[in-house]
C-alpha cells in the first residue's frame, strides 16, 4: 500500500494535450482581439479607400518585406527546434530557440527605427504632420499604431516565453518526451507570425 | 509504472527538419509573390487570399494541426465561423444605414 503511494507522489501529473487545448483556448481570445481590429480597419478602409491608400504610401515596403522574412524565418526555427527536442538534439534545439529571439529583436529593431523616423516628422497622434492630414489618413495612422504596436507587445512577450523555454531545457525540465510548454511557446509565436502575415498586406501593400 | 510508461509514449508525430525547410521556403516564395503582385496590380483581394494559404500553411505545419486532434482544427473553425459572423453583421450594419 506504502510503496503505491510512493510511485503516485514521484509520478508528476501531466496532460499534454490538455495543455496544449488550453493554450489553443488562448490563442482564439487572442484571434478575435486582433480580428477584432482588422473588423474596425476593413470598415473604416472601405469608407476612406484613398485615404488609406495615401497613408499606406508613408509606409517603407522594403522593412516591412524585411521584417515579414525575419518573422516567417523566426516561425520556422522555432518549428525546427521542436523536432530537433524530439530528436533529442538538444543543442540544436536551444541554438534555434536562442536564434528566435535574436530574430524578434532584430525585428523590435526595425520598429525602432520605423517608428522613429515618423516620429521626428510629428507623424504621430497628436503631432503637428499628423494633425495636419485630413481625417482617412488619420484613421489610417491611428490603427498603424495600434495594431503593429500591439502586435509588438506580443513579439516581445513571445521572446520572453522563448526564453523561459530555454532555461527549463537547460534545467532538463524539458526533454524529448516532455516538451509541452515548447510546443505551447511555438504556438504563440506562430500566432504572432500569423498575425503579421496580414498585418503587412494591409498595412504596407496597399499601393 | 508500465501504465505511466504507455501514457508517456502518447503517438508523437515528428516533423522531419527536411520538411520544415520546404515549408519555410514556400512561405518566403509567397512573400516573395504576394509583394511582386502588389506592385503589378495593388489589388487587395489578391494580397489577402495568399495571405489565407500562408496562414493555412503556418496552421497545417507549424502549427501541427494537420497532425494533432482534430478537436483543434474543429475549435479554430469554430473560432473563425464566429468572427466572420462578427464581420457579416457588422457589414450589413454598414450596408444598410
Amino acid at each position: 500500500m506504502s510503496t503505491t503511494t510512493m510511485n503516485i507522489a514521484h509520478d508528476e501529473h501531466r496532460d499534454d494535450q490538455a495543455s496544449k487545448l488550453g493554450m489553443w483556448l488562448f490563442l482564439f481570445t487572442e484571434l478575435l482581439l486582433f480580428g477584432g481590429l482588422f473588423l474596425v480597419y476593413s470598415i473604416y478602409r472601405n469608407l476612406n479607400i484613398e485615404a488609406f491608400r495615401a497613408g499606406s504610401a508613408h509606409l517603407d515596403i522594403f522593412i516591412g518585406a524585411v521584417n515579414t522574412v525575419v518573422l516567417i524565418t523566426s516561425s520556422a526555427t522555432v518549428a525546427i527546434s521542436i523536432t530537433a527536442i524530439q530528436n533529442k538534439h538538444y543543442r540544436l534545439a536551444k541554438n534555434l530557440l536562442w536564434f528566435t529571439i535574436l530574430a524578434a529583436v532584430v525585428f523590435m529593431i526595425n520598429k525602432y527605427f520605423e517608428w522613429g523616423h515618423k516620429f521626428e516628422v510629428g507623424l504621430y497622434p497628436g503631432g503637428d504632420e499628423f494633425n495636419a492630414l485630413p481625417g482617412g489618413e488619420r484613421l489610417y495612422f491611428v490603427l498603424y499604431y495600434f495594431m503593429t504596436g500591439l502586435h509588438g507587445l506580443h513579439v516581445i512577450i513571445g521572446a520572453i516565453f522563448i526564453g523561459v523555454v530555454i532555461a527549463k531545457i537547460n534545467k532538463g525540465k524539458q526533454t524529448y518526451n516532455n516538451f509541452a510548454l515548447h510546443e505551447n511557446a511555438g504556438l504563440y509565436w506562430h500566432l504572432v507570425d500569423l498575425i503579421w502575415i496580414f498585418l503587412f498586406p494591409l498595412m504596407y501593400l496597399i499601393v | 509504472m508500465e501504465n505511466t510508461e504507455q501514457y508517456h509514449k502518447e503517438e508523437h508525430h515528428i516533423i522531419s527538419y527536411a520538411d520544415n525547410l520546404k515549408v519555410w521556403i514556400a512561405l518566403l516564395f509567397l512573400t516573395w509573390l504576394t509583394i511582386t503582385i502588389a506592385y503589378i496590380t495593388g489589388s487587395v483581394a489578391i494580397a489577402l487570399v495568399i495571405a489565407t494559404i500562408k496562414a493555412g500553411i503556418v496552421l497545417a505545419y507549424f502549427m501541427h494541426l494537420k497532425f494533432d486532434s482534430r478537436i483543434l482544427t474543429i475549435l479554430l473553425l469554430v473560432t473563425m465561423t464566429v468572427f466572420s459572423g462578427f464581420i457579416v453583421l457588422t457589414f450589413f450594419d454598414f450596408a444598410l444605414r
